[in-house]
């Protein structure tokens, strides 16, 4: 390893002129990345950490300038650099590849052309051999069937394809180094474990350096040597990613270590060091009635097929997304059903609320059978107020037009019978104080809250007319870790207090863990392993369940090691792309 | 879903669409006030001569049966004979539809090439010179009435400079009309090789057609320009950007491909709008085009030629939202795989 670094950055300042003035993004940003070395910027959101990395590519949006400081590579300074010669970099030198990779390829352009685009443009293939390098670059990814796909739009893939499409435009050219922005986010655990495992074992091939900006700690510190944490534009910590973990010196990096789920920590233990909460909370008695049933509960899509449809195509029966399910939950009992994308348990939660009807089966709620309620009759049925649900997008599902006073007052005014003005407002405020949202925030539009408010607006609501089962979907997927674990905690307090029965959707296990009583896995629609979730974490018997718990990236040393044989993106033999 | 039954599937389904606008266009004409058997009488006619002449023309019979009749005539491309021209429908309107379409097209064509590159450019560069100029004309041309727009570049281009001939009609009557092949005189002249019939020929479009595409520029720049926004600001583009793409293939080949998506589906309904605004437009310029026919007509309660007319119309619209479609369906992949 050489020891002049690949990439330094000293001082770096980025301001956004912004229509309410100037806003720095990010200040006194200083860090090195040596050649083969793997380094992670790691912060919440409105940290600076994808802003640093796009100034260093210089790919800022049109209204962000570097204000100060220098960015070096290979010795070369880039706040400087010509924009030409920033273009010939790009791609050659220095790669980047995005979150959300399905929306970071060109949705009409075959993802062999778009690699193709790169070795062009780079001059590392000819008209003659670029076809052959493409496919080349897609086997390298470790895509199946490269010839075939060489032809697939993106849509015809899975997003685990997708990001190693992604991967492969951006390795094509061979470059130094790679900045990975939260390269996994939303997809499955066991997605990302694939596709960060090839990347880990493509730099080590070719001596690459990785800067890898996440919010995943875990993520860190398996795949990266050093660790640089940032918080509001600063670095407050930089350190070996084994010394990070085990002696953190800021705190905010200890706050950040402290919220993160994980095995040795209980729900208590993720609030930060300040907090007064500290006996663990209490479950509410389990009761021995159940207060749903479900019963071989089975969903089958039918082929959409609109006219020319039916008169031209032919139509073939697809597999149930929800297949015979069956479970019971108890009134007080918290009961997690864990799953990748695609395995039912979305599907499952809409049939619950009779969103969506069921194929078959039977779906029991306070001992009345709702699955025979028409599903538009539902939404007036008394059992309706029992039952109530929490999205995972805080922001989509609340009324951009409406107050958090009135968002909250919503289900009040449309299934309660309180009327009057005067006790509807005691009770909002009595609901905002059970979920800790400050009273001066009710008179807010959701645009003027943080993603934590949010969250707790659509509790408040949810829990508004005090009913039995909440079914929260992936309640905190979206939010940073030290809201989550506050948001987790309040989740659990809210339980004990108002002997609410949870249906907790979530892909994400070490959650599932605190928050749940019982856990159910599923796949492809299937229940593969149900139990008592200490049980079923500790001593998975299914091997999915256990693939799941392994995929998870962890900061603790006895967890799994990254290096595991890459298998190909489970789903890759799903959607089959039809051949043109 | 393959793409071949995807487009099939779409002209079929444009069929009761077609058979739809038969029965209201039918309708329609016998829901109009005045009686044609009346009109056709003359002033001096007696009732008996009138009743004679409706039983002639079969407008004494039933709705059911009048239509059933209607239906055959259509069937073997009778549309009924003019009472104002004498003629026989179809003929009338196969001489004067190519007249409008040579303007509509003419006009669609200029507005296409000042419109998308003046989008393309105000999007690279917004609120710039050019994204301000753009901004000025499609304001001017969608507020200002075609007839206005007309009257202004007849007097300024005409009356004050001398530069344009005079507005009557497709050719000057120097010239003869060129041999007929697609009634399009700027095709047909070219196909002869007579420059000369050509340059007349366009001499006599170019104020229309410029008055005309003002009007439809508008919704195409400004469709233009959003699409551009929305495709440069996304996250396909900022790939291609790291991936150190040149600026044009950047534009080019990743933005404006997909910016052409919204714009194609625009393109079908300012089709529409240009055909409306044809009316306006051949009035002003005593341009021989179905627009000036149906006007006449209307006033004359001349049915059988609004009639087809409307159908005519219809047609054009359900074949041209086809084209779209099947456009829409080559240019986005998606599309087949969402049905």
């Amino acid at each position: 390893m050489n020891d002049v670094p690949l990439l330094q950055i000293d001082d770096l300042a980025v301001t956004f002129e912004t229509r309410g003035g100037k806003v720095e993004a990010v200040r006194n940003v200083s860090f090195q990345l040596k050649k083969g070395e793997a380094l992670a910027i790691v912060g919440e959101s409105g940290s600076g950490k994808s802003v640093t990395s796009y100034a260093t590519m210089r790919i800022l949006d049109r209204n962000g300038t570097v204000a100060g400081g220098r960015i070096t590579f290979g010795g070369m300074d880039l706040t400087t650099a010509s924009e030409a010669a920033m273009s010939d970099l790009r791609g050659r030198e220095l790669s980047m590849i995005f979150q959300d990779p399905r929306s970071a390829l060109n949705p009409i352009r075959t993802v062999g052309r778009q690699i193709e685009d790169v070795l062009l443009r780079h001059s590392q293939a000819t008209r003659h051999d670029m076809r052959a390098k493409a496919i080349e670059m897609l086997r390298k990814v470790k895509i199946a069937r490269p010839e075939e796909r060489y032809h697939a739009y993106p849509f015809e893939l899975s997003g685990g394809m997708c990001q190693r499409v992604v991967i492969a435009i951006a390795l094509a050219c061979d470059p130094q180094l790679l900045i990975a922005d939260e390269p996994t986010t939303g997809l499955d655990v066991t997605t990302q474990k694939a596709v960060m495992d090839l990347a880990d074992d493509l730099r080590r091939q070719s001596n690459l350096s990785l800067l890898l900006i996440t919010h995943d700690l875990g993520l860190a510190a398996t795949y990266c040597d050093r660790i640089v944490v940032m918080e509001r534009g600063r670095i407050v910590e930089a350190a070996e990613a084994r010394t990070l973990f085990a002696a953190p010196r800021h705190p905010y990096t200890r706050r950040l270590i402290a919220a993160m789920p994980r095995r040795s920590a209980g729900l208590r233990d993720l609030l930060p060091p300040g907090d007064t909460k500290r006996a663990p909370p209490t479950r509410p008695a389990i009761a021995a009635e159940p207060l749903l049933v479900v019963d071989k509960l089975t969903k089958t899509f039918g082929p959409k097929l609109g006219l020319p449809g039916r008169l031209f195509g032919k139509s073939e029966a697809p597999a149930p997304a929800v297949d015979r399910l069956s479970f019971i939950l108890h009134r007080g009992e918290s009961l997690g059903l864990v799953g990748e994308s695609g395995c039912g348990k979305s599907t499952t939660s809409s049939m619950i609320m009779r969103l969506l009807d069921p194929t078959a089966g039977q779906i029991v709620f306070h001992g009345e059978r709702i699955d025979q309620i028409p599903r538009a009759r539902f939404a007036s049925s008394p059992l309706r107020a029992r039952m109530q649900m929490v999205f995972q997008d805080h922001t989509a599902s609340l009324n951009p037009r409406f107050t958090a006073r009135r968002s909250i007052a919503d289900p009040i005014l449309r299934l309660g019978r309180r009327r009057d003005r005067r006790s509807l407002d005691q009770r909002v405020a009595e609901l905002a104080e059970k979920v800790s949202l400050p009273p001066e925030l009710l008179d807010r539009f959701p645009h003027q809250l943080s993603g934590g408010q949010k969250a707790r607006v659509g509790i408040a609501r949810a829990i508004a007319l005090s009913p039995d089962l909440l079914i929260l979907d992936e309640p905190t997927a979206a939010l940073d870790v030290s809201v989550q674990a506050v948001v987790l905690n309040l989740l659990a307090d809210l339980r004990a207090e108002m002997g609410l029965s949870y249906l907790f959707i979530s892909h994400d296990l070490e959650v599932v863990r605190l928050l749940c009583d019982r856990v159910i896995v599923m796949r492809a629609g299937v229940m593969v392993e149900e139990g008592l979730t200490g049980e079923v974490l500790t001593h998975p018997r299914a091997d999915y369940t256990r693939e799941l718990i392994d995929a998870i990236p962890s900061i603790e040393p006895d967890s799994a090691l990254p290096n595991a044989p890459v298998t190909d993106d489970p789903a890759a033999g799903v959607p089959a792309a039809p051949v043109r | 879903m393959s793409r071949i039954s995807l487009v099939a599937g779409r002209i079929a389904l444009s069929l009761p669409t077609i058979f739809g606008v038969i029965v209201i266009s039918f309708l329609l004409t016998r829901a109009l006030p005045g009686d044609p058997a009346a009109y056709f009488a003359g002033p001096t006619a007696t009732p008996e001569s009138i009743a004679e002449i409706r039983h002639s023309l079969g407008l004494d019979r039933s709705l059911p049966v009048q239509f059933l009749a209607y239906l055959q005539d259509l069937a073997t491309g009778d549309l009924g004979r003019s009472i104002s021209t004498g003629q026989s429908v179809l003929s009338d309107l196969l001489t004067r539809l190519p007249a409008s379409l040579e303007l509509t097209f003419l006009a669609l064509l200029i507005s296409l090439l000042v419109a998308i590159p003046a989008g393309i450019l105000a999007a690279t560069r917004p609120d710039g010179i050019v994204d301000q100029a753009t901004r000025f004309l499609v304001t001017a041309g969608v507020s200002l009435p075609t007839f206005f727009t007309g009257l202004l570049l007849l007097f300024i281009f005409y009356f004050k400079l001398g530069w344009a001939p005079s507005p009557l009609g497709r050719l000057d009557i120097l010239y003869l009309p060129p041999p007929q092949l697609t009634g399009f005189y700027l095709v047909d002249s070219l196909l002869a090789g007579d420059f000369e019939t050509f340059r007349a020929a366009l001499a006599q479009l170019a104020l229309p057609a410029i008055t005309l595409a003002l009007f439809t520029m508008a919704p195409i720049a400004r469709m233009t320009r959003a699409a551009m926004i929305a495709a440069l600001g996304s996250e396909y583009i900022r790939t291609a950007r790291a991936a150190g793409l040149s600026r044009r293939k950047v534009l080019f080949v990743y933005a404006l491909r997909n910016a052409l998506l919204p714009v194609v589906t625009t393109l079908g309904m300012v089709f529409s709008f240009a055909l409306g605004a044809n009316v306006l437009v051949e009035k002003v310029f005593a341009w021989p085009g179905i627009g000036s026919y149906a006007v006449d007509a209307l006033i004359s309660s001349d049915y059988a030629a609004v009639q087809g007319f409307v159908l005519t119309m219809a047609l054009l619209f359900v074949t041209l939202n086809l084209l779209i479609d099947i456009l829409y369906t080559l240019l986005d992949p998606r599309i087949a795989h969402e049905s």
